[in-house]
């Protein structure tokens, strides 16, 4: 019975045919029915194929086929199907079918979350407490007065913003009385609870290179009643230069394709191309330099920089890190989040750093939030490693030389200690030198070895 | 600068002002930039310096904005600052509550109560259109305070806010 149901599963047509009827006449039902079928076939490949129809060709039928039902563009369906297990991949896309719930912040510089509850559900909505945050509101159904317009909300008690959103924030975990950036600011959700976790002490800049987009900052900075914020509309590339090593801590929310909240914005599904994806990925690895930069690595409650993005791709968010990575004295450090998914170690022909685990992923199919990205990186000196013209790699002495530096600038006091520290550094270098007369030698006695042998065999032949 | 200070007058007294700039957090001051004028802790304006003059949208919390005659507008977003000081204050009942919110005015029929010896025409974010005792025997459908601002602009003008 088993083996004839499944047969009946097998009845796909061809490639072409599939092509054919995609462009003349598309049915729904017929499409999803196929998409059900291949997927049951790819699952146990060996015993349900089809004669010797090749994998390559089920699969691209199912391509297409999902392509057509769910409406993305065939670059997009190729990315994400590369980034999850084929059982997976229709989940995800089921989800981004369905919106997320609402959810609200509360204000704790004007309010409780108790309080604002009820306030709330006396008006008529519908809202539960978020068990991860101490700050977050679900809100199932909304009273007599839309949210976005209670007076609660006119009064700043909250503001709207997506679950996901809380995530950054709680990685930056911003400290009182500091010196903190928001990069890309707009339109203030994750700034503002920086500053209400700052308690209105130290000094926020939020900035967003958008001029219009600062205006929603603005009026929400205003409604909040936030008072230690200077918002600026700058290229958040000039920061670097502006400011170097001059805050404690910098969040960037970087622009990104937006792969993630395709629930939000079905635009997506069909407007990226690789192109769009390669402009990001510069953008934002020019970004996360730039805060890197301004971060003081010696601040003494701080010296961390937390990225983040809402796209799931790892062109913008692993590749991105692993450049930071390469490019300066950072190391990735845990974001204290208990939520999603570690990053990828390796993916596909992709090998990234071990501590790449550190950062998050989370997805709208397994958390019920948007898709995003949070790393956090510790500066650990403030010096920028040379790099090597021909292999773009750091070369090792130079952070060697960066590491004296360090230890001359860090330990004025304990000049003894640097005496040490410095011998130390100085034997290791000398070791390193010994090394490579070593290697150096090895090699001339195997090319002098090779040269033997071939004179041997020389002879040999003309014996 | 002077149109400033007599305009925080009308709503604050010059002990209340003082109090507004020499605070327990440090010292605040007043800045003037792109014709709006901020309510600044100098410890911030310190730390904004380094940044270019055309890169700043906002510093602080802005009090008003001078218009192109030369007049100070309050707005809306200094309420939280000069409610505490302000010496004369009209409560809307609850009922009437999103009408002001919508942007309308005050009628007698709205008010639940006014502070005694109000004149009138005292201004502030709102003008009082009759004087308290004129309230006593105004009919119901009468204006009571002209609007002015509200924070309903967060919503209705939230490009023009500041």
């Amino acid at each position: 019975m088993l083996e004839s149901h499944s047969k009946v599963c097998l009845e796909i047509p061809s490639l072409e045919e599939v092509k054919e009827e995609l462009v003349k006449n598309p049915d729904m039902q017929n499409i999803s029915h196929r998409i059900k079928d291949v997927f049951y076939v790819l699952e146990n490949f060996r015993e349900r194929r089809e004669g010797s129809r090749s994998r390559q060709e089920y699969v691209s039928i199912l391509e297409l086929d999902l392509c057509a039902c769910y409406s993305y563009n065939s670059f997009l369906i190729q990315k994400l199907k590369n980034l999850f297990p084929l059982s997976e991949l229709q989940e995800f896309l089921e989800a981004n079918e369905v919106p997320r719930p609402v959810t609200i912040r509360t204000n704790a510089l004007k309010t409780r979350r108790k309080l604002l509850a009820q306030s709330l559900i006396n008006q008529g909505a519908n809202v539960d407490v978020l068990n991860w945050s101490s700050v977050g509101l679900v809100a199932y159904s909304s009273g007599s007065v839309p949210l976005g317009a209670t007076l609660e909300y006119l009064a700043g008690h909250y503001i709207l913003q997506g679950a996901s959103s809380f995530l950054p924030v709680v990685a930056l975990g911003p400290k009182e009385n500091e010196k903190i950036l928001d990069m890309c600011a707009a339109p203030g959700g994750k700034s503002t609870h920086i500053a209400a976790l700052m308690k209105n002490t130290g000094v926020l800049f939020s900035n967003d290179f958008n001029k219009d987009r600062t205006k929603a900052l603005i009026g929400n900075f205003h409604r909040m009643g936030i008072t230690n914020s200077v918002i600026t509309s700058l290229d958040g590339r000039r920061f670097s230069k502006m400011m170097p090593h001059f805050f404690d801590r910098v969040l960037v929310d970087a622009p990104c394709s937006g792969t993630g909240i395709i629930s939000k914005d079905e635009h997506v599904k069909m407007s990226k191309e690789e192109r769009d994806m390669k402009r990001c990925s510069h953008l934002q690895k020019e970004l996360i330099l730039s805060a890197i930069d301004s971060v003081d690595a010696f601040s003494a409650t701080g010296g961390y920089i937390c990225y983040s993005t809402c796209s799931i791709l790892t062109e913008e968010n692993e590749e991105v890190i692993q450049y930071a990575l390469n490019k300066r004295n950072v190391k990735l450090v845990s974001t204290n989040l208990t939520i999603g998914r570690e990053g990828f170690v390796n993916f596909r022909e992709k090998r990234f750093h071990q501590s790449m685990k550190e950062t998050r992923r989370i997805y709208p199919h397994l958390n019920n939030m948007d898709g995003f990205f949070v790393a956090k990186l510790k500066k650990t000196s403030n010096d920028i490693p040379k790099l090597n013209k021909t292999d773009g790699k750091v070369e090792k002495n130079s952070v060697k030389k960066a590491e004296i530096q360090n230890n001359k600038n860090n330990n004025v006091k304990n000049t003894k200690n640097k005496k040490v520290g410095e011998s130390k550094i100085k034997e290791k270098l000398k070791k390193n030198k010994k090394i490579k007369t070593k290697k150096f030698a090895e090699l001339k006695n195997k090319k002098t070895n090779e040269k033997k042998k071939k004179i041997f065999h020389a002879k040999n032949k003309n014996s | 600068m002077k149109r400033l200070v007599y305009s925080l007058k009308s709503c604050l007294n010059s002990d209340n002002i003082k109090q507004l700039l020499v605070r327990s957090d440090g010292h605040y001051c007043f800045r003037f930039h792109k014709d709006r004028v901020y309510y600044v802790s100098e410890k911030l304006l310190v730390a904004a310096s380094s940044i270019p003059f055309e890169g700043i949208v906002s510093v602080g919390t802005c009090f008003g904005k001078f218009t192109k005659t030369k007049k100070f507008h309050l707005h809306i977003t200094a309420l939280d600052f000069l409610a505490p000081y302000s010496p004369y204050k009209i409560i809307i009942k609850q009922s009437s509550e999103n009408s002001f919110l919508y942007g309308n005015h005050v009628l007698k029929s709205g008010m639940a109560s006014i502070t005694d010896n109000t004149p009138k025409y005292q201004g502030g974010f709102g003008v009082a259109a009759k004087s308290t005792t004129e309230c006593r025997v105004a009919d119901p459908p009468t204006i009571v305070a002209f609007h002015q601002a509200d924070i309903g602009e967060y919503i209705r003008k939230e490009d023009t806010l500041t």
